[in-house]
């Protein structure tokens, strides 16, 4: 339950949200990761408003007017989105918005992931949090947890995509310290998430090689909006018929700017050069952290 | 199916937007709803009509006719230097023909005005 508003989550399960609470070790007070607009957003779904079911007025017989709106319905997901952005900005954390086809191997690579950069010995010493969007179970946060890191599962039920509310009370209920590296697996699908903005850092689209190299064009909108393209499961390159260069030439087609770096979570191929890229865009984040939250943004 | 689970969800922020303007504007009844659609918005118009239609039933927007407007995409032209309007992502520009336009909007999904009672 929110804490701000006490708002229950409709359709959504946030695992542990009540039982979990926060602070295990890291103290402090609530994080506020997302401001509520309260009241004009509500978290009921559906508001009854007014007498109820048509037939109340008579149509044809009423004046008629015109109100004016002007406004976009996703600028409430942009205003919990911003708040996230400065939440995680102000206390150090990359946040990385983890997106990819169902079994494109995103559970697996963020497994491992965490398990060679949080070794304190040989590895970097990194604390991770991991938000889990994938559906209906909670097998993916649990393979996460034994790695020794904290998760949280959101279960989005039917839902085909994370929405940056639910990440905000996720961030609530996982309470990371601050400068963790946050990773949020989004329900896999290649299409709506790219319209949601979480209040990531960066996107990073997965793309497995089993999946042909035809992707990008196929699903324009996902690779146009992330910054990283992990090409996975390389180990299986000699076995598909999948061509590296054509792939990453259709992915600069609809993002010229975008990275590929291609990694196998099975043989461990490829991996050093990903960490580099985790390592650096830490560094660019905890550099650009303000001691103030920033002023109020436009949402 | 993942369509229609997407245009529930965004049916549900439409019906939203317009009960805080009933609040706003002390409407009773919504006849119909201009709905702008971007080109790349990833949204198919008959799920979300059928989104509205199960969500409304009951509300200030129950009957309410939805017109969905398609207002393309925008992207920017080097060649020309300037904002274009397109319909599609891999469109040329309709100015120049030049064919490596970068996207700048199209995802927009904005209510535009509502008529009501
Ligand atoms: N050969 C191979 N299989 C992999 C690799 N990474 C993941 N897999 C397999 O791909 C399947 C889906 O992986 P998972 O991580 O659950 O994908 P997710 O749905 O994107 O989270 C599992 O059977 C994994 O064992 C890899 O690097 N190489
Ligand atoms: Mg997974
Ligand atoms: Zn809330
Ligand atoms: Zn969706
Ligand atoms: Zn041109």
């Amino acid at each position: 339950m929110c804490s701000v508003c006490g708002c229950g989550e409709g359709e959504v399960r946030i695992e542990g949200d009540t039982a979990h609470g926060r602070g295990d070790g890291h103290g402090g007070a609530a994080p506020h990761a997302h401001t509520h607009h309260h009241p004009s957003i509500r978290h009921d779904g559906l508001h009854h408003w007014g007498e109820g079911p048509a037939g109340a007025h008579a149509p044809g017989l009423e004046q008629t007017r015109m109100v004016r709106i002007e406004q976009d319905i996703l600028a409430e997901n942009a205003a919990h989105a911003s708040a996230n952005r400065r939440y995680l900005e102000h206390r150090g954390l990359l946040a990385l918005n983890v997106v990819s086809s169902p079994g494109s191997g995103k559970t697996t690579l963020l497994a491992r992931t965490i398990t060679d950069l949080s070794r304190t010995s040989d590895g970097d010493g990194l604390r991770f949090a991991v938000i889990e969007g994938d559906q209906q179970t909670t097998h993916d946060a649990e393979r996460i947890r034994a790695t020794g890191a904290a998760a949280i599962q959101i279960n989005t039920g039917k839902g085909c995509h994370l929405d940056a509310h639910m990440v905000g009370h996720a961030l609530e209920s996982l309470a990371p310290a601050d400068g963790d590296v946050v990773l949020i697996e989004n329900v896999g699908n290649l299409v709506c998430p790219a319209a949601f903005d979480l209040g990531e850092a960066h996107k990073v689209v997965v793309l497995s090689v089993t999946e042909g190299d035809d992707k990008p064009l196929k699903y324009p909108d996902m690779f146009h909006v992330s910054d990283l393209m992990l090409l996975a499961k390389t180990d299986l390159l000699p076995y598909v018929d999948f061509d590296v260069e054509r792939c990453l030439a259709n992915a600069r087609r609809v993002n010229p700017r975008i990275k590929m770096l291609a990694v196998s979570a099975k043989t461990g191929e490829g991996l050093p050069g990903w960490y580099a890229w985790l390592r650096a865009t830490r560094a660019q984040v905890l550099a650009g952290r303000e001691p103030t939250p920033a002023p109020a943004e436009r949402s | 199916m993942r369509l229609v689970v997407h245009e529930m969800a965004l049916s549900a922020s439409l019906l939203r937007v317009i009960e805080d303007s009933a609040a706003r504007e002390g409407f009773r009844a919504v006849r119909t709803v201009w709905l702008e659609i971007g080109a790349l918005a990833a949204v198919e118009p008959e799920a979300l009509r059928f989104g509205f239609e199960v969500l409304s039933r009951g509300t200030v927007a129950d009957g309410a006719t939805l017109r969905i407007v398609d207002v393309g995409a925008s992207a920017w032209c080097e060649a020309c230097a300037r904002t274009v309007t397109v319909s599609a992502r891999f469109d040329a520009c309709p100015l120049c023909g030049t064919d490596a336009l970068r996207p700048t909007g199209g995802r927009e999904i904005r209510v535009r005005e509502l008529e009501v009672t």
